[in-house]
């Protein structure tokens, strides 16, 4: 074997200056520490989530057993439907990927000391939590929150009529508006952060995987957010100034308003081009979590590791060309259709790269079905799932049939909400001996999973059903039609239940978490014998400033497992060639 | 290195087990230069799709009428031009480390910003009065909002020049104020740029 040569580069840059806490409420309430930041955010997101849940729960109750339940009327549904998917979507998915993952994982994966503007990093999250209160305090207002659909399209978004359309669409879109600029303020931090301040030898692809997802989905949200500003920054204008940019002639409660000529249109090519890339700023998180735990529980290196990055990229910027492919029923030319069917299928190329060396990093890797695990390897199987009826609606043809069906809401759960949440979950399991040095119980996480996994399929598979049949989504009751069979209400009551199922399971993990958190079993140091940074650090869990008085030098990337020369199967990516254990060659 | 010979780099151990590290980051600027141009870019993103919204609605709508633009506007235009320019010298003297010069001319950029904001606030005003209500046609809504917008973004920018003056004023850490007004004039010129490509829309349309 040739000897190894190692030369450590001098720092190019002065350390930057670490902020130190003062007292307990700099230190833990208005923190500049990336970590608790995180922590913060990761908080916030999961109770607004559980809010989300809440609704989804009254939501599949008013659909399950119609006509059963007093408290449920058709504008509360709405109500439920839409604040439901914006919460999902906007509030937790997003703050808890890019606000909580993003914040712990980058410094401590990159070998920083924290976020590179620790201060912006503290708005970030102050205004993220104002902009969850306004969104909360919708509820409270004269009218109840909006009920015009996550997608808030004009004009009836606006017009009376529609439940929230006093003061919770204002209050809507002053949240939405808070968010964006909360989150730009982070955003800049994890992305600089990705930049300018990895430590030495962490050259761009020597970065694990999750840092790449997190970075490349925080530049698609810096140029994706700015279309849904806009967006609500001029829905706001015709809510509040009675302009007319989205509003075209129109009739309200029989008279025809003073308005016309507005594009509700423009509205929809706005949002969908905030909303696609959306779609995506929640995978790309995601997919490059699964790699770095799937490589770490397989004990093997990822497969591909160059392709899954340019498949990063490559994703990221298909996303901003595909969002069209929401609107083929908005009366588009057809030739606009066709463009946007190709493109959404060319996305499905990269992307399936990815499932492909998934599935190649688990064949003949010494496979420790752990409970991070288990969520991987259903996060593979249900993002093809979903995947695959993506290519359904991707055609312009096959579309327009399923358009505002159920099995619109089916694909989109299975792609964006289940599969993401999976990660979550797998990330949750993973990290979670490292912000808290204990370990989570194993018998009710693999309760936890099995109950939800299996429960997923029967929540989301029979919906599929559902559309193909043409039950219609956002309504409140079907009632007796001449094309839906009686037996979709049986599915239906079924679905329900199975909901209230895997919502129970649910409960089991806050549990998991909350007892664990105080009394559960302490965890060794790097419990998963991961090579990443972050377990590396001198203390367990990090302390502030992440890595004692010096930071890592990092000497390989971070897929060291079950290299047939080494003595361990792993080397974490800071140790140094000559200290690395290697067997005895064989004469 | 350029970005694309990095993306082609292979991270995993090579055949002759050779280990070669690598130079970490390739910094070129500073962590909050980066930060501003990411911060631009991302604003290149609201500005273009406002713009883009703008010239929707003309040819969506069959409602368009003109705003007639005031004459002030021009006025306003030069002085936005000539604090642009006072960044530009506060700049240059930052690069020389004279701080007598960076003090004068960042007041100066500052108080023609002010300048700047007023004019435009007379110049809606004088539209308001002609009766150019914001409901009455989408011209004079986007009228309102352009500017609107691009102003917020002044004043934005006007927060961290006070703070930059105040360092200025007490004439500590002159590395900090070399970065401060580094950034405030890329973000000035920035804001110019835009506010050049409107003022040339609205006198278009």
């Amino acid at each position: 074997m040739a000897s190894e040569t190692v030369v450590i580069p001098p720092a190019e840059l002065p350390e930057v200056e670490l902020y130190h806490a003062k007292s307990w409420i700099t230190k833990y309430v208005f923190s500049q520490d990336a970590k608790v930041i995180a922590i913060q955010y990761s908080g916030t997101a999961v109770l607004i989530g559980l809010v989300g849940l809440v609704l989804s729960w009254l939501m599949r109750l008013q659909l399950g057993f119609p006509e059963t339940f007093s408290f449920i009327d058709e504008s509360e549904y709405l109500q439920y439907v839409t604040l439901h998917g914006m919460i999902m979507v906007v509030y937790l998915l997003t703050a808890l990927f890019l606000g909580g993952f993003g914040n712990y994982m980058i410094p401590l994966m990159v070998g920083a000391r924290d976020m590179v503007f620790p201060y912006a990093n503290m708005l970030s999250f102050w205004i993220y939590l104002l902009s969850v209160l306004i969104l909360v305090a919708s509820f409270f207002v004269p009218g109840g929150p909006t009920g015009a659909g996550w997608t808030l399209y004009p004009p009836q978004a606006i017009t009376s009529g529609t439940p929230g359309s006093d003061g919770g669409i204002i209050l809507m879109l002053v949240s939405l508006v808070f968010f964006i600029i909360g989150f730009t303020m982070g955003g800049l931090n994890y992305a600089v952060t990705v930049l300018q301040a990895r430590a030495r030898g962490m050259t761009l692809m020597m970065m694990p995987l999750t840092v790449w997802g997190i970075f490349v989905a925080t530049i698609l949200a810096l140029f994706a957010f700015p279309a849904l500003l806009v967006a609500s920054i001029m829905m706001l204008f015709d809510r509040i100034l009675d302009t007319s940019f989205f509003i075209p002639m129109i009739y309200e409660m029989g008279e025809v308003i003073p308005r016309e000529g507005g594009s509700p249109v423009l509205f929809q090519h706005l949002f969908w081009f905030f909303g696609h890339p959306e779609v995506y700023i929640v995978a790309l998180p995601a997919f490059g979590i699964v790699s770095d735990v799937i490589s770490t529980h397989a004990r093997k290196a990822i497969f591909g590791y160059r392709m899954m990055v340019w498949a990063i990229i490559a994703i990221g910027g298909l996303s901003f060309i595909v969002w069209a492919h929401h609107m083929y029923v908005s009366g588009m030319n057809p030739y606009f259709g066709f463009f946007f069917a190709t493109t959404t299928l060319i996305i499905a190329i990269p992307t399936a790269l990815k499932l492909y060396n998934w599935t190649l990093t688990l064949w003949k890797g010494n496979i420790h079905m752990t409970v991070p695990m288990l969520w991987c390897i259903a996060f593979i199987v249900t993002f093809l799932n979903g995947g695959v009826t993506g290519l359904f609606l991707g055609n312009v043809s096959v579309d327009v049939p399923l358009s505002d069906t159920m099995f619109v809401v089916a694909h989109f759960h299975m792609v964006m909400g289940v599969a993401p949440i999976f990660v979550i979950f797998a990330a949750i399991y993973h990290w979670f001996p490292l912000a808290t040095g204990k370990m989570l119980n194993n018998a009710m996480g693999q309760f936890h999973f099995w109950v939800t996994f299996v429960g997923a399929y029967l929540i989301y598979f029979p919906m599929h059903y559902l559309g193909f049949v043409g039950v219609p989504r956002r309504y409140y009751e079907i009632g007796e039609t001449t094309f839906v069979p009686p037996s979709a209400a049986d599915l239906n009551a079924f679905i329900t239940i199975m909901v209230l199922i895997v919502g129970f399971a649910q409960v089991v993990f806050i549990y998991n978490l909350l007892t664990s958190i105080f009394s559960g079993k302490k965890s060794e140091v790097n419990p998963w014998k991961a090579t990443t940074l972050e377990w590396q650090t001198s203390e367990f869990p990090p302390g502030h400033g992440n890595f004692g008085d010096e930071l890592p030098v990092v000497y390989r990337w971070a897929y060291e497992y079950g290299a047939p020369e080494n003595v361990d199967d792993y080397v974490p990516q800071n140790i140094h060639p000559d200290k690395v254990a290697r067997k005895p060659i064989a004469e | 290195m350029s970005i694309l010979s990095q993306l082609r780099e292979k991270p995993w151990p090579q055949s002759n087990g050779a280990t070669v590290l690598k130079v970490g980051p390739s910094i070129l600027r500073t962590p909050t230069e980066v930060g501003l141009l990411f911060f631009l870019a991302s604003i290149t993103g609201l500005f273009t799709l406002l713009l883009i919204s703008y010239n929707g609605r003309i040819l969506l709508g069959n409602d368009w009428v003109p705003v007639p633009d005031p004459a002030i506007l021009w006025i306003n235009t030069a002085i936005l031009i000539f604090s642009s320019i006072a960044f530009h010298r506060a700049r240059k003297h930052a690069q020389a480390s004279k701080v007598i010069g960076i003090r004068k001319n960042l007041l100066v950029a500052g108080l023609l910003t002010f300048g700047f904001l007023s004019g435009q606030t007379i110049a809606s005003l004088q539209l308001y009065e002609l009766g150019y209500y914001v409901s009455n046609n989408p011209a004079n809504a986007f009228f309102y909002l352009l500017t609107g917008i691009h102003a917020l973004h002044l004043i934005g920018g006007l927060f961290v020049w006070m703070r930059t003056q105040y360092r200025v004023q007490l004439g500590v850490d002159l590395r900090k104020i070399k970065v401060s007004v580094e950034l405030c004039a890329i973000y000035w010129h920035y804001l110019l740029v835009v506010w050049l490509i409107i003022f040339v829309l609205l006198l278009t349309t």
